[in-house]
């Protein structure tokens, strides 16, 4: 399958990521966790930008930047510097944002995706470490807004920007990196995608032969694609009319669909760059051996290592590990039942039914889905009675022997099938005199009055091969 | 009558007195005095004399009034750097070296004027008016701790913290005839200290004798991990208190003690230093030969400093709001009435050091500038202990003789800079007097060595009678 | 050189309001003091590094450790325009 890109498209990333799973903010000791706390209860002099208060840095949150960039093949800067952003906005308490500049902690890396035609390599530009901004509350929209709100909870926690070079080719292409960012991000435990305003995206965008537009505020990787497809889509119908696509930043507005121009007299910037003079150098290269050791098993080697220790499909085993948490479930119920059918039933079924529900593995034990397996393995259950124990599991909870008890899910007898089949046969011979004349559905008809007798714990392919071999 | 006293005499007063009796007779000095060099009073400071006189204590400060700059912040004490953009703003924290004056048992008993974010060299600058130098009220009494300087002349407190960015606890000792020392870069906490640049200031103590400026680096000073250019050292400076200079060898840097000086303050310098020499002490002439253009290199480099640390008086979580249609609008209000003239100058001259364009010309420039400077004092710190020279080239300008023209204010500060820049310590203290007004010998000691500082300006003060002498109506 | 037009940029970047009657004034006196800044030019530099900060102290590093933060009433102490425990800003555009 080859994937021709005749509009010339280039999409490049900025990603802001949220180092969440840090106790604390980039440069001082107020907690992470904020998400369900009033507002401005997450602050101190340092995150408020009172005058006097001095930024200090969190070891912790420089190696965890160190951390994503070996995990994304970047090389470690020898020394590097905090600078001074500066700008003016309501979200910023110091009017400046502290950020790295000319040497940002790790660059060149380079990720490989499922591309459009086969594996695609998305060079890693850089990623730099950074402070978020507090959180702005618009009182009505954001262009006729009587008034803003700020709380400064998310001020101050530590970001990492990543920046990947325009190797990006299409919009599922974006959508594919960022999902593969996304899982590295959590294998290496920095990162929590479940957090509002975790991961933000703006996108670089051109086609052969037009300028490119930068698109801001994109909030999820779906978003991400969805702006992306109608950037693509506004800068196709401008270039067949012959007319330009200027330089410019666009919003993307999620509920809408659609990318706005923003231009106005704040774009105009000019941030006077300069070195944070209350932060001193970082030369903190002569770490990475020591972080290399640290890291885990990262996807994909995860994967390959469950294809070859388990025997499963490449494709089962690329569902397990897009998530971390399924990945380990997964090799937890693998170490006690068969791992083929663990895989098929968690990666084809479980993992569907938890995605419908909008809910994560923790919603489901492991000592369940063992049961299960085993159950299907000993041929106790039916498949369709499986999928329904799974469903009641994650519905209404419970355990799963008690679910199969209940609800009287164990499999029939052979001897009571036939006996079943017995009945059902004697009772309608027009049925069968149907069949006999050619009339195909009527076999449907004799298996479903078979299923109704065992209250649906045969299994209905083996039913249909009693009947069709008793009138044949 | 308002008299100078030491910590010693202090901490001896309380003990014939109280703490109480002391504090409310500052306080009293404080209300009836015409200088202006307080911008608040802390309204528990009797409550906390009370304290110790309840409670016996031997810790080093017990019950000593100490009155702190107005930028150095106090929780529940406004903390103004004598601005209308923080007029009202009182911090909800305490900074660094106010925590540790509190567990010596020092009262703050209020906070001085100075010129506005620190920002000058004559305490004019100021949202609450001038204050006037206590040896002739139609003079400045320098700055920008110009309010520190002239509480501890007018005898309204024993002690005093100011701060230094280029020669900011210098400048106003030496106008007002009293003590004072700018530490080496990261001696002392600058946690709670408002910036106007930060690679540059220190936090000084002030007094009126060496002796209590040992004292008080020995409460203040030492290593807080919330500045990150706090430096781990432990130096007992008390230690340093030796009524003995022989064999110390003191470079005398030509280009501090030529151009541009007042000829009487030239000579009663060249006297302090044969006094030295009398001493036991050896002096030679030295060069600083970048000194000329370090003056202006720091500003360029305070000024890029301001411009961002300033940022944040927007109107929006604290401090001066002026409303406005919009966000930007109402910050660009709130600042063009909170800030003054000489601010707004600075910042507006520091944002275009660092924009596009220029920043190379000027911000970068300043940074090479300050390698050479720096380069200066390492190489005059290979032959000799310590550099003496005047502190400023003049004694205290009339007030508002030179607010017209900035730049002339700017010069003032030449001697005082070059510290700054190479981050060595300096101070200075009495050494005589021209047309009645007092006269600073400036000692810059090299890199964490204020030992030898103290050393030759203990010997010196204990050897001459300059630091004795006292303003009219002060004891 | 700063031109009147330099002053009203300028002043947008640091945001201070200035009234456009007195861009000349402010041009002719940051122009004074730029003009001394130059003399600066007489210094050969080439071969010279900037001095960013004056000690050589590098990796200061805390460890992640929570300290308590301010209360809301705290945190908002200071500020007279608030709501609901937010601060409150007039809009951006
Ligand atoms: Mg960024
Ligand atoms: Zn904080």
């Amino acid at each position: 399958m080859s994937y021709s890109n005749t509009d010339g498209i280039m999409i490049g990333l900025e990603i802001h990521v949220q180092l969440n799973r840090l106790k604390t903010k980039m440069f001082c000791g107020c907690s992470t966790q904020y998400h369900s706390s009033p507002p401005n209860t997450h602050v101190c002099p340092v995150c408020l930008g009172l005058p006097g208060a001095l930024p200090v840095i969190n070891q912790k949150a420089v190696e965890s930047a160190m951390k994503v960039g070996l995990a994304l093949n970047c090389e470690i800067v020898e020394q590097t510097q905090f600078h001074r952003k500066n700008y003016y906005y309501p979200d910023l308490p110091k009017g400046y944002q502290v950020s790295q500049f000319d040497y940002p902690i790790v660059s060149n890396g380079k990720v490989a995706i499922e591309g459009e035609d086969g594996e695609l390599v998305i060079r890693i530009r850089r990623a730099h470490m950074e402070e978020d901004p507090g959180k702005l509350i618009h009182m009505g929209s954001i262009d006729k807004s009587k008034g803003t709100l700020i709380d400064y909870n998310r001020s101050g926690m530590a970001l990492l920007e990543i920046v990947t070079e325009p190797d990006i080719r299409s919009p599922k292409e974006a959508r594919r990196f960022l999902d593969k960012l996304r899982n590295i991000l959590e294998y290496l435990d920095v990162f929590d995608s479940d957090l509002e305003g975790a991961m933000r995206v703006d996108a670089n965008i051109s086609l052969q032969g037009g300028d490119r537009t930068e698109i801001k505020n994109i909030s999820s990787h779906k978003g991400a694609e969805r702006a992306l497809l109608y950037e693509i889509m506004r800068q196709k119908n401008l270039l067949r009319r012959g007319e330009i696509v200027t330089m410019e930043t666009r919003h993307f507005d999620e509920a809408r669909g659609v990318t706005t121009s923003m231009r106005s007299k704040e774009e105009e910037h000019d941030y006077r760059y300069f070195p944070e003079p209350d932060l001193v150098p970082l030369r903190v290269k002569d770490r990475t051996e020591k972080l290399l050791q640290e890291l885990p098993e990262l996807p994909d080697a995860k994967k390959e290592r469950l294809i070859s220790q388990y025997s499963i499909s490449d494709m089962h085993a690329k569902a397990l590990v897009s998530n971390l948490k399924i990945a380990n479930f997964y090799e937890e119920v693998a170490s006690e039942v068969n791992p083929k059918v663990a895989a098929t039933w968690i990666a084809d079924v479980l993992k569907g039914e938890l995605n419908y529900r909008d809910l994560t593995i923790d919603a489901c034990k492991v000592e369940d889905i063992v049961q299960l397996v085993t159950m299907i393995m000993e041929n106790k259950i039916t498949d369709r009675s499986a999928v329904e124990v799974i469903r009641t599991l994650l519905d209404s909870g419970g355990n799963c022997m008690e679910i199969v008890e209940k609800k009287g899910l164990v499999k029939v007898e052979d001897n009571v099938v036939e006996q079943a089949v017995d009945d059902v046969l004697g009772e309608n011979k027009n049925a069968i005199n149907d069949y006999l004349n050619g009339k195909e559905q009527s076999l449907n008809f004799l298996v479903g009055q078979v299923m109704k007798k065992t209250r649906g714990r045969a299994d209905p392919m083996i039913v249909r091969d009693i009947i069709a071999n008793r009138i044949k | 009558m308002p008299e100078w006293m030491s910590i010693r005499d202090t901490k001896h007063k309380i003990d014939n007195l109280s703490a109480e009796e002391v504090t409310s007779s500052y306080l009293d000095t404080i209300e009836k005095s015409s200088i202006n060099a307080f911008t608040n009073i802390n309204k528990k400071a009797i409550e906390d004399a009370k304290y110790y006189d309840k409670n016996q204590s031997d810790l080093p400060l017990a019950g000593v009034p100490i009155s702190i700059k107005d930028n150095i912040s106090t929780k529940g004490i406004p903390t103004t750097c004598s601005s209308r953009m923080l007029e009202n703003y009182i911090p909800p924290f305490n900074a660094h070296v106010i925590e540790k004056l509190y567990e010596a048992g020092a009262i703050i008993i209020g906070k001085t004027n100075m010129d506005e974010f620190a920002m000058g060299g004559s305490t004019e600058t100021c949202c609450g008016g001038t204050t006037f130098n206590p040896w002739d009220t139609s003079r400045v009494p320098g700055g920008s701790s110009g309010g520190s300087a002239a509480a501890l002349a007018a005898g309204e407190s024993p002690i005093s913290l100011g701060s230094d960015t280029g020669g900011s606890v210098r400048s106003p000792a030496s106008y007002c005839g009293v003590v004072a020392m700018k530490p080496t870069y990261g001696t002392i906490s600058r946690y709670g200290l408002i910036s106007y640049s930060n690679s540059l200031e220190q936090i000084g103590p002030m007094a009126t004798c060496v002796e209590d400026i040992a004292h008080i680096m020995d409460v203040i000073a030492g290593y807080d991990n919330r500045d990150s250019t706090s430096i781990k050292r432990d130096i007992n400076y008390s230690d340093a208190i030796i009524n003995d200079s022989e064999g110390m060898k003191i470079g005398v840097p030509t280009e501090l003690i030529s151009d541009g000086i007042n000829p009487k303050v030239e000579k009663i310098v060249w006297d302090a230093i044969h006094k030295m020499e009398d001493l036991g002490a050896i002096w030679k002439e030295v060069s600083l030969p970048t000194t000329k253009y370090a003056l202006p290199a720091y500003y360029i480099l305070a000024m890029s400093d301001a411009s961002s640390n300033l940022a944040r008086f927007d109107g929006t979580r604290y401090g001066l709001r002026v409303e406005g249609n919009n966000w930007h609008v109402m910050a660009s209000k709130t600042r063009a009435q909170g800030f003054g003239d000489e601010v707004k100058r600075r910042i507006l001259l520091g944002t275009y050091a660092l924009s596009a364009g220029y920043h190379d010309k000027y911000y970068v420039k300043a940074l090479k500038v300050r390698t050479l400077v720096k380069n200066d004092f390492d190489r005059a710190f290979n032959d000799v202990d310590v550099l003496m020279g005047p502190t400023m080239a003049d004694i205290a300008f009339k007030v508002g003789e030179k607010i017209e023209d900035p730049l002339s204010i700017y010069m003032t500060d030449i001697n005082n800079v070059p510290v700054n820049l190479a981050g060595v310590p300096s101070m200075s203290i009495p050494c005589g007097f021209a047309d009645k007004m007092p006269v600073g010998l400036q000692i810059i000691g090299n890199t964490f060595d204020e030992s030898s500082i103290l050393r030759c300006a203990y010997t010196f003060e204990q050897n001459t009678n300059h630091h004795r002498k006292r303003p009219d109506g002060v004891n | 050189m700063i031109t009147e037009e330099d002053v009203e940029r300028i002043s947008w970047l640091a945001r201070i309001e200035i009234d456009s009657s007195k861009s000349k004034e402010y041009a002719e006196q940051l122009n004074s003091i730029l003009d001394y800044f130059q003399q600066l030019e007489e210094l050969d530099t080439s071969d010279i590094e900037p001095t960013y900060h004056v000690d050589d102290l590098v990796n200061v590093l805390r460890s992640d450790d929570i300290k308590p933060s301010f209360t809301q009433e705290e945190a908002l102490e200071n500020c007279e325009n608030k709501k609901d425990g937010y601060f409150k800003v007039p809009g951006i555009m």
